[in-house]
């Protein structure tokens, strides 16, 4: 027997690893509409295979444990037995050795304590109370139900125009998303069980590319009903679009310039540049849009004006105005918002940052465009200063990775204390308490302060990113209801107490993405045309490709390159490089068509017309 | 046109074409069992999968369609091998009593397997548990549902009633009544188009064969049966006869032997309905009461349970006639009771229908001095009539055309064509007209506006009798009825009469003989038709022995005495039920 030997892996364990990465993939790929305690009943097997035997709760426990969640399936136990499977998950986490019991047998106890209500039904009546179906996984996490393999199936076949089209039926922005969508459809994408996930967004991008102007459907015989929308964003714009097509008169009123709301003054040029998202509002505007430039409601024209004038009033001001970071020093010269960086650099009248040294405060998506517009606009030295780590960053792991690759510093564990001001009253610099990660609280890391001396950190500006707030006053001073600083509306995009006058997007959301704005649009524009009296379907004719039968073979992914980063960061230029058409026929290929191949070929596979 | 070659043999279909339906064309038939053209092309089953040359995976011939230059093989050895393990595992989970359940020989899970030539089932038996109300005119026993979802798609795509749902996920996956209800809680109208449609024994009607070799057995009991129209035009489907050979004379030859008292033909009861319903119409039409909404047709008890779940402030709206089931059953136990005899309490009326929701029917009161008891006591589909001839080891190729007995003996084309949608209506007219005008309309008439029996939607005629408009409505199958009341209430359209058969293409397509992946409602109208052409009578007004009971019995037609015997309340139960 040789003392120590290089090891050699088994064949056995070579074909289990690649099973632990296929699980993985698997189960990050579960859909909602799966029982609840069939799934715990299944991970608590997967749990039990892991058990090393040595220890009698977890050994023994977990095997009992799901003995007894089978019989609750089975329809065999009675209602005590939800309270001995409590009991048994809660002597099982006090008492095993490790982690491979006791949290095994927490799934169960919390699932016990949260879906309580669901092993009731099974003992009672033998089933679940979850929504069982199995929608097409894309779809159904599109927040605008976007017809998904719908329309990948027309890139396929290179119908571009057809593609865009299906699309405007859910959403009119194809090009802006098929830019900066963040794409949640591809979150639970089958593909992934294959191998990874449909470029979904790329695909867009490439019906967008290709298709050349595609103009909208024709509108409904006008109704000669008029609506006003307050604010010329993604959902003003999205619900004016499908109101109009349904035969009735819109009015924006847009307080900047331009229409476009923060796609144009928010999201920087990079990014969505702005001849595209022109496209967009293009055909938006063909179906007869009138719009009012330059006008806020409040100063110039008042709500009850609106309301007396039109028919239906939609208010889609989004969150337009930046939140204070309430610390001291926060009104110097030198210290401005995300917001205003990005609506000066939309509006043609950049901030000048050359040569400076420039602090952004915070982790989401629009610190990263701050960022990475600071070092565009000639910063010497662009930091972020965030208070938990770059894992815990809200933004879009290839934003940080854009911004990264530009230079981009990243100071994280840095809690803000207060603006350093000389005498002047200028920013030189912000103080922060240095952090350290603590206790997983909801989820997330928590930090706490590590217990070293504040540092300073030099800038000559500071550019907060830490979210941005509603500019509601008016509006609640006209009657509608405002609570947590957001409007409060019902299910159908209603205002309480207001007849006729609904809401949507940010505005009442919350500051959210572009397609959650466009999904609150189709549901504003259904109720107002239904509050108007009518029931005006929106559609597509375009006929969807038959899927082929072709092997699903295992193929990457075709990721979405950017341009050299010591090239990009010195222009606004768009920085994708997009997919060439053979890559996006690969790419569309690899679509599973759930549509067909799944349980929506008996329920659920699509929706025509809402 | 797309060619293609499947089992060597050349093949040009139009574009679209699913590879099962390629392979039909060219008289290839691809085993399956989920599969219903147009109504059900999930592929969940399986078993219709095929080898494509150049794929790796076998795909499914149900629901993928045919490209150009694909060489296919319906039958090779890697085809045949995961078929029949497909076949396997649908088994282990099949409560395979074959020997006593109602669809032996009859099933296609049965058939495939003998087919396939699968003579075990290597794995371990998982049946399903079944709990249900077998006194419920429609069984489901999941122990032997094989998940194909048929019974979901034809409750909701072709009948709108949504009574069926899927719960459960994984093998835990079951077909049950949506929303948790028990059956009789639901509004189902009893169609029993699942029953049609389904390719094994999972669903049934309640068999009520016992009772009727009870009465027979019973001394004291005097039985008499009556045999809808639709009936003589689907027995013999089951029984090797040809529909030439499968006459009503026959059946009733088949109902002596297996023992009854009397045998009727409902014929002459659905002549009838035509003297009550008909005069009841143009009462009503006469009165102006179908300015705004029609009288609808009563004869169908699928929609007589549908409009008064669906639309329960329609039923006033309804004729007040029953259906021709129960004038008979009631006319017996009255009329035909005195004529020989006989006290009601001693008879039991049996009648063989085309149709499930009759057995629902039955429960109707019947009020006459001193009886108190049902018109007709036990309701037979075709189906059982059938199982009791083959019960009797009755040679249906020995059985001889012989008459119904006296006294109801008569029957004209007009009844006979109650069996297929558009029959009751075109019935109507002709006696409608005579009423009116006071002499036979050309027959020919009436025949351009006959509807297509699976039509989507409803077909509609205009009749100009004298100086008066009469607009008619005929549809069958529950969605098209749903689209039909919905027009009414829109006031996008206007009809005086309406006629409504649930069963898509009427009773022919009811429940009859079933022949799985056949729809066989247009032949046996057909069939229906003809006997109409070829009959020497073929105005219900001109039925004599329906002349005879007005004079010598039933007073005038919707009279007192009509009223309290051939009429009902509607609202006199619930649907669904409390």
């Amino acid at each position: 027997m040789n003392r120590l030997e290089m090891p050699s892996p088994a064949k056995a364990r070579t074909v289990m690893e690649q099973l632990y990465k296929d699980l993985e993939r698997r189960v990050a790929s579960n859909l909602v509409g799966i029982c609840p305690i069939d799934m715990s009943r299944a991970f608590l097997e997967l749990c039990h295979a892991q058990s090393c035997g040595k220890c009698t709760p977890c050994r023994v426990g977990l095997g009992n444990l799901k003995d007894m969640l089978q019989k609750v399936l089975d329809g065999e136990a009675d209602m005590d037995m939800i309270d001995q499977i409590r009991n048994t998950a809660a002597a099982i986490m006090e008492t095993a050795d490790c982690a491979i019991g006791y949290e095994a047998a927490e799934v169960v106890f919390n699932g016990v304590e949260s879906f309580r209500d669901d092993y009731e039904e099974h003992i009672r009546n033998g089933r679940c109370t979850c929504e069982y179906g199995q929608p097409v996984p894309c779809v159904a996490y599109c927040p605008a139900g976007v017809d998904i393999p719908g329309y990948i199936a027309l890139v396929h076949e290179e119908r571009y125009a057809d593609a865009i089209r299906l699309i405007r039926k859910d959403n009119p922005f194809p090009t802006t998303c098929g830019f900066i969508c963040e794409h949640p459809c591809e979150t639970k994408c089958r593909r992934r069980i294959v191998d990874d996930a449909v470029n979904i967004r790329g695909l867009k991008r490439m019906a967008a590319d290709y298709a050349g102007e595609v103009e909208p459907p024709k509108c409904a015989e006008s109704t000669g009903k008029r609506i006003a929308i307050i604010g010329g964003g993604p959902c003003g714009l999205s619900t004016a679009y499908y109101l109009q097509l349904m035969g009735h008169q819109t009015t924006v009123y847009e307080m900047l310039p331009k229409l476009g709301g923060m796609l144009r003054y928010g999201i920087p040029n990079y990014r969505l540049p702005k001849d595209r998202l022109d496209q967009d509002i293009e055909a938006i505007l063909k179906t007869g849009v009138e719009v009012i430039y330059n006008t806020r409601i409040g100063d110039d024209i008042t709500m009850d004006d609106l309301r007396q004038q039109y028919d239906a009033v939609l208010i889609t001001i989004g969150a337009s105005t930046d939140k204070k970071l309430e610390v001291e020093g926060e009104d110097a010269e030198g210290v401005i918002s995300a917001v205003k960086l990005l609506r000066g650099e939309g509006l043609g009248t950049p901030v000048d940052l050359t040569g400076q040294e420039v602090v952004v405060v915070g982790g989401g998506n629009v610190s990263m465009d701050a960022v990475r517009t600071a070092v565009r606009l000639g910063a010497r030295k662009v930091s972020i200063v965030y208070r938990r780590r770059v894992a815990d960053m809200t933004a879009l792991p290839a934003e940080i990775e854009g911004a990264m690759a530009e230079g981009v510093e990243m100071r994280t564990l840095m809690a803000p204390v207060k603006i350093a001001v000389n005498e002047e009253g200028k920013a030189y610099g912000l103080w922060a308490k240095p952090q350290m990660i603590s206790t997983i609280k909801g989820g997330r890391a928590s930090v706490r302060p590590n217990g070293e001396e504040d540092v300073l950190i030099p800038c000559q500006t500071v550019i907060v990113a830490i979210g941005q707030d509603i500019e509601y006053q008016h509006f609640e001073a006209a009657g509608a209801p405002v609570s947590r600083g957001r409007f409060q509306a019902d299910k159908t995009a209603a205002v309480k107490g207001m007849p006729g006058v609904f809401t949507a997007g940010d505005c009442s959301s919350g500051p959210a993405t572009v397609i959650k704005a466009v999904g609150a649009a189709k549901v504003a524009a259904a109720s107002i045309d239904t509050y108007l009296g009518y029931h005006h379907p929106i559609t597509c004719d375009a006929e969807i490709p038959i899927p082929n039968i072709d092997d699903r073979t295992p193929c990457g992914r075709v990721n979405i390159n950017e341009r050299e980063a010591c090239e990009r960061a010195c222009d606004f230029d768009g920085v994708e490089i997009p997919m060439t058409r053979k890559e996006c026929l690969q790419e569309a290929g690899r679509c599973l068509r759930c549509d067909h191949f799944d349980y929506g070929a008996f329920k659920g596979g699509r929706t025509s017309v809402w | 046109m797309v060619n293609l070659t499947i089992d060597k043999i050349q093949v040009s279909v139009p574009e679209g074409t699913s590879i099962l339906e390629a392979a039909r064309q060219a008289g290839i038939r691809i085993p399956t069992l989920c599969y219903l053209k147009d109504l059900n092309e999930l592929g969940s089953c399986r078993v219709c999968v095929v080898e494509v040359e150049g794929k790796e995976k076998l795909v499914a011939s149900c629901n993928n369609v045919v490209e150009e230059g694909m060489v296919i093989s319906t039958n090779s050895p890697k085809v045949i091998k995961n078929r029949k393990k497909n076949v396997q595992m649908l088994l282990s989970q099949h409560e395979t009593n074959c020997a006593f359940c109602i669809r032996n020989e009859n099933c296609s899970l049965q058939s495939t397997a003998k087919e396939l030539n699968v003579l075990d089932v290597p794995f371990e038996k998982h049946i399903e548990k079944s709990d249900w109300n077998r006194k419920f005119p429609l069984i489901r026993d999941n122990s032997k549902c094989i998940k194909c979802m048929r019974c979901v798609e034809i409750c909701d795509k072709v009948q709108g009633i949504h009574i069926w749902d899927t719960n459960g996920t994984s093998d835990r996956l079951s077909v049950t009544v949506r929303g948790n209800r028990r059956i009789e809680d639901t509004e189902c109208t009893l169609c029993g188009q699942c029953i049609t449609h389904c390719p094994v024994g999972a669903l049934r009607e309640r068999d009520d064969t016992d009772d009727v070799w009870d009465a027979i057995g019973d001394k004291r009991k005097i039985t008499v049966v009556q045999v809808a129209p639709a009936v003589r035009a689907a027995w013999g489907e089951e029984l090797g006869l040809s529909r030439e050979e499968a006459t009503m004379g026959r059946i009733a030859d088949a109902l002596r032997q297996i023992g009854f008292d009397y045998v009727f033909d409902t014929v002459f009861s659905a002549d009838l309905t035509i003297m009550e319903e008909g005069t009841e119409f143009i009462d009503r039409f006469s009165k102006g009461d179908t300015a705004k909404m029609p009288m609808f047709t009563s004869c169908c008890p699928g929609w007589v349970r549908f409009i008064k779940s669906q639309y329960p402030e329609l039923t006033d709206r309804l004729s007040s006639a029953k259906s021709p089931q129960q004038m008979f059953g009631a006319t017996m136990k009255t009329f035909f009771a005195q004529q020989i005899g006989v006290a009601p309490e001693d008879m039991v009326t049996v009648s063989i229908m085309p149709c499930t929701a009759k057995k629902g029917e039955v429960n109707m009161d019947l009020f006459y001095e001193e009886y108190q008891g049902h018109d007709v006591d036990i309701s037979l589909t075709t189906r059982e009539l059938n199982r009791m001839i083959r019960t009797a080891h009755i040679d249906p190729k020995n059985l001889k055309d012989v008459e119904c007995d006296q006294l109801m003996q008569d029957g004209t084309g007009a009844g006979v064509i109650f069996g297929t949608t558009g029959g009751v209506m075109e019935a109507a007219l002709r006696s409608a007209y005579y009423l009116l005008v006071g002499e036979n309309p050309d027959i020919d008439i009436f025949k351009e506006t006959r509807p297509a029996v699976y039509q989507q939607g409803w077909t509609e005629a205009v009749y100009h009798i004298k100086d008066l408009e009469i607009r008619t409505a005929v549809t069958s199958g529950l969605v098209n009825t749903r689209k039909l009341i919905e027009a009414l209430k829109r006031g996008d359209v206007h009809y005086d009469f309406v006629e409504i058969m649930a069963c898509p293409g009427g009773c022919a397509g009811g429940g009859q003989p079933i022949h799985d992946g056949e729809e066989l409602a247009v032949v046996r109208g057909g069939t229906l038709r003809s006997l109409d052409e070829n009959s020497t009578v073929r105005f219900s007004h001109e039925n004599v022995d329906v002349q005879k009971l007005y004079e010598n019995f039933m007073g005038e037609p919707n009279g007192h005495k009509a009223h309290q015997l051939l009429h009902t309340d509607h609202h006199a139960w619930e649907m669904p039920q409390k």
